[in-house]
């Protein structure tokens, strides 16, 4: 896509965020407050997260990809392992591009 | 945080603006590393240099950040690309709504600085403040330094991460350490069984909705995930204190 694209795109996420961060500093008196968001905006970060990490692990041009050659999928799977035992992003990037690397080495 | 007697002038703009700065370095410490992190697989996923660094000064939010490069990176439409953005950086309405109570009454280009500079850490590092410290009619100056320093420290290290990932090859799989960054961000996200839940049917319906045109399956299945959660409340164990970790 063309620059004037990403140009504008960019905008747009930029002011969607501007606006949500100004909603209720600007619109008190306006916006309801309650529980109810609270409870939905809760679980947005899994939602939204797994939903970004599904394909990205399962998923080859459109289609389930479970095969054992679906190096992502393992160095993935890794990943997580070490993101629940360490809780730490440094270490969760690290040992999962270090997996990758190891399996595509080893895969030749 | 020393408990100082009360005093009989309220700190000045200058001391609340330093105090907003001291208060938010020892964030800086986990925020530097996600920035240089942040120009890296920016550039990874096929963002031109100059949209990186953009990026952090228009959008300035961390993570919805990195969902971008992704989504950008899969050529997915614009509106899905600013829909998504939009939902990850939804929770930021519930500072709004918080900070609003401590700006009530500041002119206008206070509110919109203050809103464009309102994040997560900047959030996380004005509770105490505003919460348990003293009024003072100066302490936007505080919320101010706060947001400064954020800024500044996200800008520096958002340009540091190009140059490094201008330097690094292609073919290291680099692109992968956005999905690495997701899976730590999801697991630190997830402490209730019922946010498990909406993770696992947001990733099932992910996957089966694939087909869909524009990449709608990304906002199908966040919105299936939220509802999914929601209607699992139940499974939740009652805890002590009625928030999550923070």
């Amino acid at each position: 896509m063309s620059d004037l694209a990403l140009f504008a795109t960019l905008a747009g996420a930029g002011l969607a965020t501007f606006l949500i961060r100004l909603s209720f500093i600007a619109g008190e008196r306006w916006l309801p407050r309650g529980d109810g968001l609270r409870a939905v905006l809760g679980y947005v970060p899994a939602a939204v997260l797994a939903a970004l990490i599904a394909p990205e692990l399962l998923v080859r041009d459109g289609t389930l990809y479970l095969a054992g050659d679906n190096l992502r999928l393992w160095a993935g799977l890794a990943a997580i392992g070490v993101a629940l035992a360490t809780r730490s992003v440094m270490a969760t990037l690290a040992a999962g591009m270090a997996a990758l690397w190891l399996l595509q080495w080893a895969a030749g | 945080m020393n408990a100082a007697p009360p005093s009989p002038s309220s700190p000045g703009a200058a001391e609340e603006f330093l105090g907003g700065v001291r208060a938010e370095l020892p964030l800086l410490l986990g925020v530097m590393p996600f920035g240089l992190m942040f120009g890296v697989l920016g550039l990874a996923a096929g963002l031109p240099a100059w949209a990186v660094i953009a990026m952090s000064s228009v959008v300035f939010g961390g993570a919805s950040q990195v969902v971008f490069a992704q989504l950008w990176g899969a050529l997915t439409p614009p509106t899905v690309i600013c829909t998504t953005v939009a939902v990850v950086n939804l929770r930021h309405a519930l500072y709004s709504a918080s900070v609003a109570d401590w700006l009530r009454g500041l002119p206008w280009r206070w509110k919109l600085l203050l809103a464009y500079l309102l994040t997560d850490e900047a959030y996380a590092a004005a509770l105490a403040r505003f919460r348990d410290g003293p009024p003072g009619p100066q302490r936007h100056w505080f919320l101010f330094g706060i947001g400064f320093t954020l800024w500044l420290g996200w800008q520096l290290a958002t340009i540091g991460g190009v140059l490094v990932g201008a330097a690094i090859p292609a073919g290291w799989s680099l692109d992968f350490s956005i999905a690495l960054t997701f899976i730590a961000l999801l697991v630190l996200a997830v402490h209730r069984r019922s946010e498990l839940v909406a993770a696992l049917v947001a990733g099932a319906v992910a996957i089966v909705a694939q087909p869909l045109p524009h990449k709608l399956w990304i906002l199908l299945a966040a919105a299936a995930g939220i509802a999914a959660g929601l209607a699992a409340r139940g499974l939740d164990r009652p805890r002590l204190a009625a928030e999550g970790a923070r």
